[in-house]
């Protein structure tokens, strides 16, 4: 509960500060707006969905940096905003008709020409062009954003304390009280003329002595003792080999937070095979590439990063450093956007490891199934380091089986077992162990 | 009874004074235990400073530090790949259409990869040639895993760079080339139009170049004859579906002769259809595999037979030639005689005789009857090799008239008989470079051993048959720094390019018209359509020669007949070479896969040896004996022929063999580069002379004995009708199946009733769902035994060496028995066990069943796959004390290897004794020195079965990954599986259609069709197993006409 209300003060604060920042940028941008006359904020939206797999504002990729593209071809190649359209709409022709710039562009990106796009209207490229002459705001909001943060922490700090500290008065008060009432019992005694002392030596034997002298509770506690402590050796032997909560630290600090959480992606995306392999498949790197070669760093939700992840070392840099790690591994070279041929494979850790006596098939489960990937792998959009959740032992799948329903709808392949099946057994519903998912021989070849 | 012989082992012994022999009498140890050597002195043992306290400590200490490190999880990392291909998926296999055309072995084939890795071969089903993949074909990608592979070029034993061996081959093809000596190419049969063009190319380039072609085992005198019929050296094919009668003189066309690929044709016809199947009489001298399934077999020598082919040529035309064969023979031959005047065009004639006289009476014969099952119009190119040429070859080296000699697939060092020459001649070639897989006999003695491609790593084509075209395309980058011979050429014809692109290109203008090559490849084959069509010769040739014997040669086939009708024994005993199904040519003599396989006909393993019959045994005192260990053992022979004398060859007693005649399998004897244990039999290539196949020999018993791993000891049936059921085809046409198909009767209530109505057990209701059966039919199998190293592939199946195999400890899930018979037939030996009465006496057991072990001198033989009988009651399960076998409710009988605890209740109380215990760790384990234990050999390991361990029992699975596979598939379609689709291992490898897989709960299913044939019977039904694996009876065509 701590961590939620954290976060909701945490992002009202953010909320707030952005809206005034905002109200302040607009007014930046109504000023240039009236050279560039288009709707940035359209422009944006434009940009990200048509040019930013090819194009960074501030940096080269597959094509060059676009910040401010439209003053700096004015200025270098004295190039105006009409050539700019024709050759959004058609770079092929552009270069075709012989334009020098044209060519020289051309001829520096690999002979690469830009995909035309003449959809786009000349009113959409000038939104573009609006949003490439405004300067990226973002990283003034982070800092202010951490700023606000580390104040409203502190707060809610104070009145956890607060709490404690009650709880301990409390407690000292019944503890007060307790002794104030056994002060008053023994002085009732003594007034009614009891002796205390005489009380007390006339218990006899010593609990222990009374104990140890009673065979048949002896005897019981022995045999409760022995059953109990094969109950825990046994559990203790039982967890050998169990690695449920296996944390091991990667070469390539991987988050699945950041990925499959805050940006969502589904992980049959990355982790493919599971659709159709026994496997689910570790990516290999040339998938994450096809996102990587444009997102060459982090840049963090927009509130920036939390007290825990800073406390952790999360930082923006921490996660850029790591993508750099993959471009090593993959032997990708920012500078040309080219790839170098020397690539390294990245050894990951084995997280889930199935004995070799186990035969598990991820596209049963996924695509027959239709089973979600967290029922066994847990919350992982919420691990920024990948662990094993389940326990993977025989009757953890055994269990699941007996309880699961096989998916049989619109599955030509169940229609005539599962009417006949469903008879015998007089269910609606057939079990997974109903359907044969508990013999030997079905995980066990 | 005591008795007072004193019994001395030697004469010492006898001297009462002798004081040795006194001290050793008393003595455990001849040699005195120096006790006193550790323990004397007393000073030493007290100054150490470990004593036994101590020492319990650290035993303590160990094994708590053991056991809690065992405690700790092995960190275990997953590499995934830097760019994965597109193809690729982990954990899916892919296939590829590949063709094999090693020189010996031509098939068209699918190849199982995963994740990159050839790991299964199987049959290409649309391929209309060769498209079953034999035994040898089946283990040929474990060769490809060798750890014995040459792994880069090397010069006089020393690695070296390719660079260089093109550098100084090629200076010295051009200095040749200047000086008009010899270049020679000894080389494999391709059958390929791409390599026979690039040869053209480079001979154009470089002059003086003899190409010579050289077949290990020669099928030269049937080439030759060929060609001097028809033009063509090509090899007749054969198609035996399409026979009604077939008459073999020394043909085991359903092994090896002449490239092999004919036992699915043959099987088809084999099944018995609307009351018809075909008749096959044999006359050989090995008891061969064809003899084996053969209706009818006549033993006879070499010689013998030749007699027989003239003679029954001119019975066919109305006249008789003279020499003398045995009366039975006569007869044999007046029954053949009839039988293909009766059915004519329906008949067929083959002979495996390595003679040239033989080989044309049998073309004539088949022209003349207008055979359907002969075709001469679109031959077979598999083998192509010229004795004549080789000679020559030989010849010009000893001359000095070769300049260089580039060799390829062939390793005449070991298979020549005229090795020696060949030595003397290399020794005079001024650079020779031979092109192999492995280190041999040949790379030794080149200058250059260039590290060649195996198969799966190669591009090639190849023209199986006239218009049947097949590709060969890689299935896995070059796993070393190796190079097929084609692209070397195109190196050394200083061309860029690849031999991929000449292929291309060869096919786009020669090949495919305008056909699409990527469908070609995808397919494997190519029929061409074109000029060179293949139509149905048949009918032509038997319009345009009449039956009168008018053909156009007819003056060269009279002649050739007298002179077979003339043939004469060279006076001792006549030897017939022969090759083992399981090892060929020997060129894959280092594939463990293909040692462990059984002979079929011998059900020995990691051995050749000379074959005996039992009256030439006896007379040379030649014998076999059970060791007190169970192995069997065999006398030694020395055979020499012409002078060339091998000592110490194993003899085993052969029922069947032709007396006078004795039988040795080339392929085996390799020394050279081969791991020890692979280095087994003995090398019969030097008795291999002038590549006839048949030698007159002399032999005689050689000291000691020879210890074999054979599988299967008991040779005969023994009138257990319960576990062959045979019959003739008479019989089964005219009578009701319950006379020949009998169910047994068992005794309930004092009542005799039908076995199959009793039962123990409450029935599981199995009629929801898949419930898998496996038919099996018993005509259809030839034993050519491809199943068995296919469910080795398939299930990984150990190795488990020569050694254990003798123990019989052998892993094979599958095996296929070999049952000879004491009388005529199977019947007669049921009959006669059900005539025992009483003990002793005419007619008692006692002495009958002595008689029933002994295989006849021409026994009647008999196939049967037995795997795991996937029994619905089995005795197996409800003896494991822990559960770890069980049943499922598909009908297989499942194994949880981690379950077992190695009690092995189950085997002991299995009555049809298919399961396997696993005596030792068979993987990671160097005492095991096969493929299991080395990263090479590891890749053919199939990774959706589990490698046993140790201590556990296992057996056939019924194949349950393909099942579970199959199903998923379908799930994952949402789709109803048709049948078909379910299939195992060995259902897949048997092209003859012998073993057929299936659901029977789909009533619309082939399995489900043959469960309710007439034929159909359970093994040992009377036990009351209901197993899930059922036989068909066999029937025999063997009514005399």
């Amino acid at each position: 509960m701590k961590k939620v209300t954290y976060r909701n003060q945490f992002s009202r604060v953010l909320g707030v500060s952005l809206v005034v920042f905002l109200l302040f940028s607009v007014s930046i941008f109504a000023q240039d707006g009236a050279v560039a006359s288009g709707d940035p904020a359209k422009g944006k939206a434009l940009f990200n969905q048509n040019c930013a797999a090819c194009h960074a504002l501030n940096r080269k990729m597959t094509g060059p940096a676009l910040a401010n593209v439209e003053s700096r071809l004015n200025a270098d190649e004295g190039l105006d905003r009409e050539w700019i359209y024709a050759w959004v709409k058609n770079s092929p022709g552009v270069i075709k008709s012989g334009d020098d710039y044209a060519n020289k562009v051309f001829s520096e990106y690999n002979q690469a020409p830009m995909t035309p796009f003449p959809t786009l209207s000349n009113d959409d490229i000038d939104n573009i062009l609006a949003y490439t002459a405004a300067p990226p705001p973002e990283p003034v909001v982070a800092s202010a954003a951490v700023a606000e943060g580390g104040g409203s922490g502190s707060s809610s700090g104070i009145s956890n304390e607060m709490i404690l500290g009650a709880l301990v008065i409390i407690l000292g008060l019944l503890v007060m009280m307790l002794v104030l009432v056994q002060g008053t019992l023994k002085r009732i005694a003594v007034a009614n003329g009891l002796d205390l002392e005489k009380a007390k030596s006339e218990r006899g034997l010593p609990l222990w002595k009374a104990f140890a002298q009673n065979q048949f509770l002896v005897l019981v506690t022995v045999v409760f003792l022995l059953l109990s402590g094969a109950y825990f050796v046994y559990g203790w032997m039982m967890q050998v080999g169990v690695d449920q909560g296996y944390e091991p630290i990667q070469e390539i600090h991987y988050s699945h937070k950041v990925h499959a959480g805050d940006n969502k992606i589904d992980c049959k995306y990355c982790h493919s095979s599971a659709r159709v392999s026994k496997t689910s498949g570790i990516p290999s790197l040339n998938v994450c590439m096809n996102c990587h070669k444009s997102i060459y760093e982090y840049k963090g939700n927009p509130e920036g990063p939390s007290q825990e992840d800073l406390a952790n070392g999360y930082t923006n840099e921490f996660y850029t450093g790591e993508i750099k790690k993959l471009y090593k591994a993959v032997g990708w070279d920012e500078d040309n956007q080219s790839y170098t041929g020397e690539s390294k494979p990245v050894e990951w850790v084995r997280i889930h490891n199935l004995p070799d006596l186990v035969y598990f098939n991820h596209s049963q489960h996924v695509s027959v199934a239709g089973i979600e990937c967290q029922t066994c792998h847990g919350p992982v959009e919420e691990m920024e380091i990948m662990s094993q959740f389940a326990p993977l032992t025989m009757g953890w799948c055994i269990n699941c089986h007996r309880e699961t329903n096989v998916k049989v709808e619109d599955n030509e392949y169940y229609a005539k077992i599962h009417e006949e099946l469903s008879k015998k057994y007089g269910v609606e519903e057939l079990t997974a162990a109903q359907m044969g998912g508990l013999e030997c021989g079905k995980c066990h070849y | 009874m005591a008795s007072n012989k004193k019994y001395w082992k030697n004469e010492a012994e006898l001297n009462p004074n002798d004081s040795i022999v006194e001290a050793l009498r008393q003595n455990e140890f001849v040699e005195e235990i120096p006790v006193d050597e550790f323990l004397g002195n007393k000073e030493n043992l007290s100054s150490t400073n470990t004593n036994r306290r101590d020492f319990l400590k650290y035993v303590g200490f160990s094994t708590a530090a053991a056991s809690l490190a065992a405690c700790e999880g092995p960190v275990r990392k997953s590499i995934p790949y830097v760019v994965q291909p597109e193809r690729i998926i982990p954990g899916v296999a892919n296939y590829y259409a590949t063709t094999i055309a090693n020189g010996f072995d031509f098939a068209s084939v699918l190849v199982k990869t995963r994740e990159g890795r050839p790991i299964k071969i199987e049959n290409n089903t649309d391929a209309k040639v060769n498209g079953g993949a034999n035994a040898r074909v089946q283990g040929s990608v474990l060769s490809l895993y060798d750890s014995t592979r040459l792994q880069g070029p090397m010069k006089a034993g020393e690695p070296v760079e390719w660079t260089a061996l093109d550098t100084e081959v090629k200076a010295k093809l051009n200095t040749l080339k200047a000086s008009g000596k010899q270049i020679a190419l000894l080389t494999q049969t391709y059958a390929s139009p791409s390599t026979a063009k690039l040869i053209a190319e480079f001979k154009e380039m470089y002059g003086a170049v003899n190409h010579v072609v050289y077949d290990a085992i020669s099928e030269d005198a049937a080439l030759t004859a060929f060609e001097a019929r028809y033009g063509d050296r090509a090899l007749a094919d054969y198609d035996f579906e399409k026979a009604e009668v077939i008459v073999s003189f020394g043909a085991d066309f359903l092994a090896d002769w002449q490239g092999g690929g004919y036992d699915s044709g043959y099987s088809r016809g084999r099944v018995p259809k609307n009351g018809k199947m075909s008749k096959h009489v044999q006359f050989e001298a090995n008891m061969s595999l064809s003899g084996a399934n053969a209706d009818k077999r006549v033993p006879l020598t070499p010689m013998q037979q030749k007699i027989a082919l003239a003679k029954l040529y001119a019975k066919l035309n109305g006249s008789s030639v003279g020499g003398e064969i045995p009366e039975y023979a006569e007869q044999a031959i007046d029954g053949v005689v009839g039988e293909i005047n009766k059915n004519k065009s329906a008949a067929v004639v083959v002979t495996g005789l390595q003679d040239v006289d033989a080989q044309a009476v049998v073309l004539a014969i088949n022209e003349m009857l207008g055979s359907r099952a002969f075709d001469a119009k679109a031959p077979k190119y598999v083998r192509q090799g010229s004795v004549k040429d080789l000679n020559a070859l030989v010849v010009d080296m000893k001359a000095g008239r070769v300049g260089a000699l580039i060799m390829d697939g062939v390793n005449p060092m070991y298979t020549l008989p005229n090795a020696v020459d060949f030595e003397e001649g290399l020794g005079k070639v001024d650079l020779s470079v031979t092109f192999s897989g492995n280190w041999n006999e040949t790379t030794e003695l080149t200058d250059y051993a260039a590290a060649a491609n195996h198969y799966l790593e190669s591009w090639g084509d190849t023209e199986i048959k006239k218009g049947h075209f097949s590709l060969i395309q890689p299935t896995i980058k070059e796993l070393f720094d190796t190079r097929q011979f084609q692209s070397a050429l195109l190196k050394w014809m200083d061309s860029d390019k690849s031999y991929y692109d000449y292929i291309k290109e060869t096919w786009s203008t020669d090949v495919l018209a305008e056909n699409d090559w990527n469908n070609a490849l995808h397919d494997g084959v190519y029929v061409s359509t074109g000029s060179n069509a293949v139509g149905e010769i048949v009918e032509a040739v038997a319009s345009a020669v009449g039956l009168d014997g008018g053909d156009t040669s007819g003056m060269d086939v009279s002649s050739a007949v007298k002179k077979l009708s003339n043939a004469v024994s060279g006076g001792g005993l006549e030897l017939t070479l022969y090759s083992k199904v399981g090892m060929g040519d020997g060129q894959q003599a280092g594939n463990p896969w293909l040692q462990e396989f059984p002979d079929p006909i011998s059900r020995v393993s990691w051995d050749n040896y000379v074959t005996v019959s039992k009256a030439d045994a006896t007379r040379l005192e030649l014998i076999n004996e059970h060791a007190a260990n169970g192995g069997l053992d065999g006398s030694y022979a020395k055979l020499t022929v012409n002078g060339v004398t091998l000592d110490q060859v194993p003899v085993l007693i052969q029922p069947g063999q032709a007396p006078g005649s004795i039988g040795l399998a080339l392929g085996y004897g390799r020394k050279v580069g081969m791991k020890s244990e692979m280095q087994t039999g003995v090398n019969a290539y030097p008795l291999y002379q002038g590549f006839n196949n048949v030698q007159s020999v002399t032999i005689e018993k050689a000291a000691g004995m020879h210890e074999f791993a054979c599988m299967q000891l008991h040779n005969t049936l023994m009138g257990r009708g319960d576990i062959i059921k045979e019959t003739t085809l008479e019989i089964f046409n005219t009578k009701d199946h319950a006379e020949w198909n009998k169910v047994p009767m068992v005794s309930l209530n004092h009542q005799e009733v039908e076995a199959t109505t009793v039962d123990l057990w409450d029935s599981f209701d199995r009629s929801i769902g898949h419930h898998f059966n496996m038919s099996i039919d018993l005509n259809a199998c030839t034993g050519c035994g491809a199943c068995v190293v296919a469910c080795s592939a398939e299930n990984n199946v150990p190795v488990v060496g020569k050694e254990e195999v003798r123990r019989s400890r052998d892993m094979h899930w599958l095996r296929i028995d070999r049952y000879y018979s004491s009388e005529d037939s199977f019947e007669g030996d049921n009959t006669k066990k059900d005539e025992f009465s009483g003990l002793s006496g005419e007619k008692g057991s006692l002495g009958g069943f002595g008689e029933l072990e002994h295989p006849a001198i021409n026994p009647q033989v008999a196939f049967q796959p037995v795997m795991c009988q996937h029994c619905n009651h089995a005795p197996c399960e409800t003896v494991c004390p822990v559960a770890a076998t069980s049943h499922g409710r598909q009908g297989q009988n499942q194994m949880a290897y981690n379950r077992c605890v190695g009690t092995r209740y189950c085997a002991n109380n299995c009555p049809y004794k298919v399961r396997r215990f696993n005596w030792f760790l068979y993987n990671n384990n160097d005492e095991f020195d096969f493929h299991m234990n080395n990263d090479l050999g590891k890749m053919v390991i199939n990774p959706d079965v589990t490698v046993r361990s140790r201590g556990v029992i296992e057996k056939c699975s019924m194949c349950i990954q393909k099942t579970q596979k199959t199903i998923l598939d379908a799930k994952r379609d949402g789709r109803v599986i048709k049948d078909g689709e379910f299939q195992t291992a060995c259902s897949m490898a048997c092209s003859n259609g012998a073993i057929i897989f299936g659901d029977v709960n789909d009533k619309e299913s082939k399995v489900a069709e043959l469960k309710e044939s007439d034929r159909m019977y359970h093994l040992l039904e009377h036990v009351g197993t209901k197993p899930n694996v059922f036989y068909h009876v066999k029937v025999r065509n063997n009514n005399e006409a």
